[in-house]
């Protein structure tokens, strides 16, 4: 069967010793919108970052059916999608073109398509206009979006977000679960955004100290208030 | 963990001392010179300003870019610093970055800093700022005269530097000239093209994203006369003593003897210990094995000191 | 994630750590300067003064492996002084004929090679031991005891600060690109396009950097000035040195004048 992905008895310990994950195990199937919450510190960006393959630790990953390891990253890149939690740090080109056809330009398409592939991406993220800005000058919320461009525009299986309503005001943090709400790609979302999460995620993972402590239905999980509090969180 | 792996940082023991504190007062002389000079330019705003930006190079070393079967390419800086910052406050961020790596990560020795920090921060600086701002000079009004001027700028930079660090090495006696300077300037040929594709990718972006910062600079590029004198000098002296030095090893031997800048190694500082005061010292085997066991006995001897006051320290009986 | 490991200080309470750190200073650069003072060939001495690296490597209570370590990553450089063992004339060891050139390294030039190389490792197990004892602010106060201008040594300290937040970023920026550097499935796309994009694009990530860093540097202009600052700086007196340790900077550095004394009347 084709699990998006799964993570089968992931630990990870940082170089300096401190333990970030602990035999955590967890699988998402195609098109299910996940969200990962817990405490700072938790281990969720840690988790993330093993998705695609930044960082390696024992235990299994698997991802769109390949197994995270270095002979497969082009293509474990190529399938998930990662957006970061700060816009600023992904978006390193000159314009908005640049950045978005970063993705295509790298896995070497001809530059019709790249054309295509950038064209589509923005208008997935309803910013078609925005092709010769300069990505520097966006306010914070049109930067998030552009940076789920860049991803998009790469035609990933999986969508994974850090924080993707960080930093942002009311009405573009609206604009943004729109987007998520409307984009039909399996999700996992790292969040401390609980009404996103009713909103947005039929499911929830609740990460402390490295471990999952719940997996289940965010209806479920959401009206058991002390199981929210104990693990630092808030009913939404 | 190695920052930046360039390789023009020369460690401790690789240079003349005579040539070390010659380097260091030329370095000692310039980069007060050039305080003054940034203190009159930005005034209060110099320490944030050069701290930070001291920083992001320093950062900025780290970036890289996968060349061919595992290597990586890396920036130096010095062009990209000139054009934002104007050569002066250049060379002290440069002066920054070159002594943090020295002191904490022993990217280059402590007694060649002074060598180090003229290689990189002076000369490096001196000569990207020559060639910029005569390219821009040349080929004013032209839309690529910006991105002309920083590749050239980068890519001089880049040679030159390693020119001087070849010949520094070779004056010293490390490294025959014939083999350093070829090999120096071979590679840093190479390697400036990407330190110059580098710069252009990071004009680029400036330029796209705060036009106007690049034009400020032009201002602080305009006063920078004496550089650009002493960038051209350095170029020019060090393109022509370079082939000349790499031709002549020998010749440049003897001239290095003659200026005292060769290392002493075959003349002897001191008079003659009597014999009979070190009985057997001229035997180096004797010398050496009692040396060993002395070094032996010193190691051991301090050691069991350590653990001794170790024990008996308060709170050293926790189990 | 932070980058801690930046930092090479590694706290104890050993005697090395205690020491003042402007005398520690005086005498790293002592030593080094001893050290490449030091002729070729004089073995004996070589050793003495890597009893005394290791006994400083003891008494840091950092642990020897911590020092060798760190010295080992910045040995490369040694192979450029590998020529010496072709091109100093002398007796030779061999001679190996490889086409139209005839390699023979010497005797007197392997002894130069190997001179140099120790002498380099020596140096810089004393700049590690330097760094490793002594945190940051104290090496600043140490610049300063050493006539640094006051002015360079805030602007030391102020990327001190920064320096790791800055390298967090540029992380976080190759973080970024990775995660969108994939492989298509297609057999005839050439993945990572040419060089000079490539190396195009990490100039982009330099110039985010730097203008980064720029903004910042204004916002932290304005809280500068929003504490009083108003260009000049200022910070309290330097600590004084205890007697003992005037007395341990002498001793030492009378021990290292008396050891280059030695080696040049017998090796010189």
């Amino acid at each position: 069967m084709h699990h998006s992905i799964e993570v089968e008895n992931l630990s990870y310990t940082y170089p300096d010793g401190t333990i970030a994950l602990r035999d955590v195990s967890l699988s998402i199937e195609p098109s299910e919108k996940v969200a990962l919450v817990g405490p700072n510190g938790a281990g969720k960006s840690t988790l993330i970052l093993h998705l695609n393959g930044i960082l390696s630790g024992e235990g299994k990953v698997h991802v769109c059916s390949q197994e995270v390891v270095k002979e497969n990253l082009g293509r474990v890149r190529s399938c998930v999608g990662l957006v970061f939690q700060s816009p600023d740090d992904q978006l390193f080109s000159p314009t908005v073109f640049d950045d978005v056809a970063f993705g295509p330009l790298y896995q070497g398409l001809p530059s019709v398509e790249v054309q295509q592939r950038v064209n589509e991406a923005l208008e997935a993220v309803h910013m078609a206009g925005y092709k010769h800005r300069v990505s520097h000058h966006l306010s914070a919320g049109e930067k998030k979006r552009i940076a789920i461009a860049t991803v998009l525009s790469m035609r990933p299986e999986v969508l994974i977000l850090d924080e993707p309503t960080g930093g942002l005001d009311p009405r573009s943090r609206r604009s943004l679960i729109h987007l998520l709400n409307e984009l039909p790609l399996t999700m996992l979302a790292s969040t401390h955004d609980m009404r996103m999460v009713r909103e947005v995620f039929p499911r929830m993972i609740i990460l402390d100290e490295g471990s999952v402590v719940a997996d289940g239905p965010t209806e479920l999980l959401m009206n058991d208030t002390s199981l929210l509090e104990a693990h630092g969180l808030e009913k939404a | 963990m190695q920052p930046a792996p360039i390789s023009m940082h020369i460690p401790d023991g690789f240079l003349s001392v005579q040539v070390s504190i010659f380097l260091w007062l030329i370095a000692i002389l310039v980069i007060g010179y050039a305080l003054k000079r940034v203190s009159a330019d930005l005034g209060e705003r110099q320490v944030p300003v050069m701290g930070v930006l001291a920083a992001a190079i320093f950062a900025g070393q780290m970036l890289n870019f996968a060349i061919a079967g595992g290597t990586s390419g890396h920036l130096v800086g010095a062009a990209i610093a000139t054009i934002l910052l104007g050569p002066w406050a250049a060379m002290l961020v440069l002066t920054c970055v070159i002594s943090i790596q020295a002191l904490l990560f022993q990217d280059g020795g402590l007694l060649v800093l002074g060598a180090n920090i003229f290689n990189m921060a002076i000369v490096g600086v001196a000569v990207a700022y020559m060639v910029f701002r005569t390219v821009r000079r040349l080929t004013s009004g032209r839309s690529w005269s910006l991105f002309m001027g920083g590749f050239l700028a980068a890519w001089m930079s880049v040679e030159v530097s390693s020119l001087g660090t070849a010949l520094e090495l070779s004056v010293s006696g490390t490294s025959p000239a014939n083999l350093a300077i070829p090999a120096m300037g071979g590679i840093h040929a190479l390697i400036g093209i990407g330190e110059g594709l580098i710069t252009l990718g990071a004009l680029a972006f400036l330029s796209a994203s705060r036009i106007d910062l690049l034009k400020a600079n032009q201002a602080a590029q305009a006063r920078g006369n004496l550089v650009w004198v002493a960038g051209l000098i350095l170029a020019l002296t060090l393109a022509i003593a370079s082939p000349l030095a790499s031709k002549h090893p020998d010749g440049l031997m003897s001239v290095a003897k003659q200026y005292g800048f060769l290392s002493n190694e075959q003349n002897p500082l001191y008079l003659l210990i009597p014999h009979y005061l070190f009985p057997g010292m001229e035997n180096k085997t004797v010398a050496t094995i009692l040396a060993a066991i002395l070094g032996t006995l010193i190691v051991f001897g301090v050691t069991f000191a350590v653990a001794y006051t170790r024990r008996h320290r308060p709170g050293a009986h926790e189990h | 994630m932070h980058v801690h490991f930046l930092d090479p200080y590694r706290p104890r309470s050993s005697l090395i750590h205690k020491f003042d750190p402007s005398l520690k200073l005086v005498l790293t650069v002592g030593f080094i300067l001893t050290c490449t003072l030091i002729p070729t060939g004089a073995w004996p001495i070589y050793i003495l003064f890597f009893a005394l690296v290791l006994s400083a490597d003891v008494l840091s209570e950092l642990g020897v492996g911590y020092v060798f370590k760190r010295s080992v990553l910045a040995l490369p450089f040694v192979l450029a002084a590998l020529p010496l063992i072709l091109t100093v004339h002398g007796k030779t060891i061999f001679s190996l004929p490889i086409g139209p050139w005839v390699l023979s390294p010497s005797y007197p030039g392997l002894e130069r090679f190997i001179s140099i190389a120790i002498k380099s490792w020596l140096s810089m197990q004393t700049a590690i031991l330097l760094a490793a004892s002594t945190p940051f602010p104290d090496l600043l106060v140490a610049m300063r005891s050493a006539g640094v201008p006051r002015l360079l040594v805030s602007i030391f300290g102020l990327m001190w600060r920064y320096l790791f937040v800055l390298v967090d970023e540029t992380m976080r920026l190759v973080r970024a690109r990775a995660a969108r550097s994939g492989k298509s499935d297609r057999p005839e796309a050439k993945t990572g396009r040419h060089l000079a994009w490539r190396a195009r694009v990490t100039g982009g990530m330099a110039g985010n950097l730097l203008l980064r860093a720029f903004e910042r540097s204004d916002r932290i202009y304005m809280a500068m000035v929003s504490r009083g600052y108003d260009g000049e700086s200022r910070s309290l007196p330097l600590p004084a040195v205890r007697p003992a340790e005037w007395a341990a900077l002498f001793a030492s550095l009378s021990v290292l004048g008396i050891l280059i004394f030695v080696a040049y009347s017998l090796w010189g």
